[in-house]
């Protein structure tokens, strides 16, 4: 017997081993219903809406289908041709380079510190309390701040957005730097890895599912707060727009507005999830 | 009779005490023990007895409050590579597959891509989980888990295996499968084995030799030779003898304790 091939263990119960993945034999009805359930609803809130709008010369809130002209007028123009008509790109290009530009920052300082502060105890002592006691202050709140410290413009909306993004990715970066089971600091160093390649080899992998999901938060935050960190003088973007459209009454550009935030904060999420699914196949609860 | 070599492992008056809130815990009081290259030795006893604390010493995961502990006459001061751990929780690393997790040793100690991956392959096939290769932990069985636990530490060139009550986990069937096994790969590549266990069997089926150890505080009160004739018959008058003297020890503490 030259191996210790196991052949009644390898097929106990659990050798659900193999990546099995069936979906044959299903039919498209089932698989189509989850889309039309998801569909029906906004379906429903679109008809209730239109009903309520609709030949109302005096309403404030336009009807859907005016709200489709303006996308539209936005997008690609030919339909009021004002100043807002072909715009749409010129804000979506401003406000994603600031959600992903402040994402980016955030991510940059939050994940070095979480890893240090969940690791190191005197960095922990000295740094944990201030940023506890930062940390319940409302984006909106450092509003003022922000625009006395980095002036009107683009960089206080930077700012803002990276505020958004930094304490979720931190949270739960030092979350996970110390939920690491301390049964894999002991196998690591009885295989010979210790010091500082522990914290490659083992705390950075372990704790990363839960660094995931901070950064998840942290990109929507970055989108929730885009609106408010383009209140602070900002030509273009999708909150300046929107700002902007407020003050003019063009209640079908702030819907639009407000639409286009809600499918692009959707499609960045589902990319994020995306490379999650690849990068933790390893975990049962993400891959 | 006095043994001329240096043993592989040696306590020496080994004892360590817990300071637990102001509470001194004596988990183990002038511990003796010295490991042969190439013996199997079961450290048996009721919990508290001190076993998985000397288990732990002996890794170097723990130091002792007095006396010490020594691996070829040298004092143990930390974990290393000769001597490798079996959980009974397992320890793998769930980022890595079965492959990779075999190959963290050789890769923690700077080997070449090409040696790890022929390592790593060579214990696969150890322990039998070819098919398994690029799995990771949370897809196999607690048997499969337990043998990838075993293959990383012997992948690792270990000398010495401490095993920490590794089958407990697992079902009875699994259990004795896996005690062949062990025994399979003891007696081709001469490891030295100190293995924690409740289960009385499990101790007479595995060791040359097992120590019994008793609670309150944790030391070893005597050591058993265990002269069947390998492979063991569990089901043996003279294994039964042995199962008979052991759990007569065991059970005079219990009263003891009881009293």
């Amino acid at each position: 017997m030259s191996t210790i091939a196991s052949d009644s263990d390898s097929s106990t119960p659990k050798a659900s081993t193999e990546p099995v993945r069936r979906n044959l034999g299903e039919g498209a009805l089932p698989r189509l219903q989850p889309v039309l359930f998801a569909i029906a609803f906004p379906l429903a809130l679109l008809t209730i809406w239109h009903f309520a709008t609709v030949n109302r010369p005096a309403s404030l809130i336009p009807p859907p289908y005016d709200v489709w002209q303006e996308l539209k007028d936005l997008a690609v123009g030919g339909v009021n041709d004002d100043a807002y008509s072909r715009t749409l790109h010129v804000h979506l290009l401003a406000s994603i380079g600031r959600v992903y530009g402040g994402f980016a920052l955030a991510l940059a300082v939050a994940l070095p510190l979480g890893l240090l502060i969940g690791r190191v105890p005197l960095i922990r002592q000295l740094i944990d309390p201030t940023i506890q006691i930062l940390r319940p202050v409302p984006v909106t709140a450092w509003l003022p701040l922000a625009m006395i410290i980095f002036g009107l413009g683009p960089r206080s909306a930077f700012f803002l957005v990276f505020l958004g993004a930094f304490y979720p990715i931190l949270v739960n970066t030092i979350f996970g730097v110390r939920s690491v089971e301390p049964r894999l600091f002991e196998a690591a160093s009885m295989l010979g890895c210790t010091g500082a390649a522990q914290f490659f080899r083992v705390v950075l992998p372990a704790a990363l599912p839960s660094i995931f999901t901070g950064m998840r938060l942290g990109l929507g935050f970055a989108w929730v707060v885009i609106v408010v960190g383009e209140m602070t003088g900002v030509q273009t973007g999708l909150g300046a727009i929107i700002m902007e459209a407020r003050q003019l009454s063009r209640t079908e550009i702030v819907i639009s507005g407000m639409i286009v935030i809600g499918i692009f904060g959707f499609l960045s999420d589902q990319l994020v999830m995306l490379i999650g699914k690849r990068l933790l196949k390893w975990s049962p609860a993400h891959g | 009779m006095a043994e001329a070599t240096t043993p592989i492992l040696e306590m020496k008056n080994a004892g360590k005490i817990y300071a637990q809130g102001g509470r001194r815990i004596e988990a183990l009081r002038d511990a003796n023990l010295r490991v042969k290259k190439g013996e199997f030795i079961c450290l048996i006893g009721a919990s508290g007895c001190g076993k998985s604390t000397l288990l732990r010493m002996a890794a170097g995961f723990e130091s002792a409050t007095s006396g010490e502990a020594l691996m070829w006459g040298v004092p143990i001061a930390s974990p290393g590579p000769s001597r490798g751990m079996v959980f009974q929780d397992y320890g793998l690393f769930p980022w890595l597959s079965v492959r990779d997790n075999i190959g963290f040793g050789p890769k923690s100690r700077g080997r070449t891509k090409a040696e790890i991956r022929e390592t790593s392959d060579r214990f696969i096939e150890l322990v039998g989980l070819q098919n398994f290769a690029d799995v990771y932990p949370h897809q196999l069985s607690g048997g499969m888990k337990q043998r990838v636990a075993i293959a990383r530490v012997l992948a690792n060139d270990a000398e010495v295996v401490l095993m920490d009550e590794p089958f407990g986990a697992l079902d009875a069937m699994t259990r004795e499968r896996l005690q062949d096994e062990l025994v399979d790969i003891w007696s081709r590549t001469g490891l030295t084995v100190l293995f924690v266990t409740h289960a009385i069997e499990e101790a007479i089926f595995l060791a040359d030799r097992v120590v019994v150890m008793s609670p309150g505080p944790g030391r070893i009160d005597n050591e058993y030779v265990i002269d069947l004739t390998r492979p063991r018959d569990i089901a043996s008058n003279a294994f039964n003898e042995w199962r008979r003297l052991l759990s007569s020890k065991l059970h005079s503490h219990h009263a003891r304790k009881a009293g």
